[in-house]
């Protein structure tokens, strides 16, 4: 079933960009695809499998997932993930749902920390649990508006942190995320760059993620988004649920307060 | 201001835990920041004037001219070099050859529909501007250091930075300033 969506998806991409000679009609056709998939998106395979990982009983201590906190309270996934990153109690840290997840896995679970982060990202062959659980997690914000607070002090630090991070210029290329992706009607050949200093744009980036990358046939999350922004940049790999992935995460998803979440998404 | 300065700091630090060095990326390389990157990281959009001045004068005198007034190469060997957007990232080899991803932010040549626009069009740019000693000077040392013209440029410094040789910088100035070039068609 996967191997022919993939076809069909393939083929549309094609006859979608091959006519197009000017960017501006290669940019609809790409919209315009992306709205005849809109019902079909194979995310939803993603979100299935995640809800069973969630139920199934696992790991060493042969628990589920279900009594995972996720900042609402025990096992309440409606609209956990448009309030997060935040500031849990438990650890006394800011958590972004990756890093929450994962804390779940090792603590619920039993996983060291080296076993809850073995395959965030699927490769050939190579399914991740953890792609599964986000988009499961993440489909059920749907339709809610952003919303997070940083409203307590260690929120505003990680906030203050990430926009540092933003605005850090190093490396080969003298690149910083902003280099991108602070100004207006961007882009890095065809592809358009959202500003994350505006609300508009913010929202726009922000609320789409996770997603069914086309190009991948795999659904791939926010921290996955920020690893390639990374590479791209020319800078080190993230570590896999760190602090730093949580500070750059707070500062783009306080920017996109107040947009509504429509993900998991369909990208090229 | 004190706070900012602090946050500025757990910046650091959180980078330092919290990325690792793979291939040619380097958690040094992004924490060991020379004037230029970390003056532009203080002020990111807009900086006081006597700020880029400094940074602009600092730059132009890292530039290196090239060996006997040799400006010019192969701009079909430019071109490549304009298409390729490989090197220096994590997932590529160490000292392997890099390219120049012109067209990530620039029109080049009619051909090329897919360019960026992070940077002006340098569609007919030899062919507006001819190939005078000034010209030559200008557009190598634009190439080899950007910042020595504009602080805080978006364009990396691809001859101080060694992301691009000699003989690499010479093919991209056939190209933008050989009336063969398609850049100059």
């Amino acid at each position: 079933m996967r191997h022919t969506s993939h076809y069909v998806i393939a083929t549309a991409i094609i006859v979608a960009a091959a006519p197009a000679i000017a960017q501006t009609s290669v940019t609809d056709e790409i919209a315009k695809y992306r709205q005849l998939l809109a019902d079909g998106n194979p995310a939803e395979l993603w979100e299935m499998r995640g809800e069973e990982l969630w139920k199934k009983k696992d790991g060493p201590q042969k628990a589920s997932l279900e009594q995972c906190d996720l900042g609402k309270g025990p096992g309440v996934l409606k609209g956990a993930y448009v309030e997060l990153p935040r500031y849990f109690k438990d650890v006394n840290k800011v958590m972004d749902l990756e890093q929450r997840l994962l804390h779940c896995r090792m603590t619920l679970q039993g996983l060291t920390r080296e076993q809850g982060t073995k395959t965030p990202f699927a490769s050939a062959g190579n399914p991740s649990d953890i792609e599964a659980l986000v988009s499961y997690i993440t489909a059920e914000s749907k339709g809610m508006k952003m919303a997070v607070t940083a409203s307590h002090p260690q929120e505003k630090t990680a906030y203050e942190i990430g926009k540092k991070i933003f605005f850090h210029r190093g490396g080969a290329h003298d690149f910083a995320c902003a280099t991108c992706h602070s100004t207006d009607g961007q882009r890095i050949r065809l592809q358009e760059l959202p500003n994350i200093l505006t609300k508009s744009n913010a929202q726009a980036a922000y609320t789409t993620w996770p997603a069914y990358r086309v190009s991948q046939g795999e659904v791939r999350t926010m921290q996955h988004r920020l690893n390639d922004c990374f590479r791209q940049q020319r800078f080190p790999e993230p570590l896999y649920g760190s602090d730093a992935i949580t500070a750059v995460t707070m500062f783009l998803a306080k920017n996109a307060e107040g947009g509504v979440y429509n993900a998991p998404a369909l990208k090229r | 201001m004190a706070g900012d300065t602090d946050y500025g700091k757990a910046a650091l630090d959180m980078i330092k835990s919290d990325f690792k060095s793979k291939g040619p990326a380097t958690v040094e390389g992004v924490l060991k920041q020379d004037e230029a990157q970390r003056l532009c990281s203080e002020y990111p959009t807009e900086r006081p004037k006597e700020v880029a001045e400094k940074i602009e004068a600092e730059q132009l005198k890292l530039v290196k001219y090239p060996d006997g007034a040799k400006y010019l190469g192969k701009w079909q060997e430019g071109e490549k070099i304009a298409q390729n957007g490989r090197g220096m990232q994590s997932s590529d080899p160490i000292g392997g050859t890099n390219g120049g991803n012109c067209y990530a932010c620039h029109q080049m040549t009619k051909e090329e529909i897919s360019f960026g626009n992070i940077g002006p069009s340098l569609y007919h740019y030899g062919k507006l501007r001819g190939q005078s000693e000034e010209i030559l000077k200008y557009t190598w040392a634009k190439i080899y250091n950007s910042q020595a013209f504009t602080a805080c440029s978006n364009m990396p410094r691809f001859g101080h930075k060694g992301i691009l040789n000699e003989k690499q910088i010479q093919d991209v100035m056939a190209l933008l300033l050989d009336p063969q070039s398609p850049v100059n068609k």
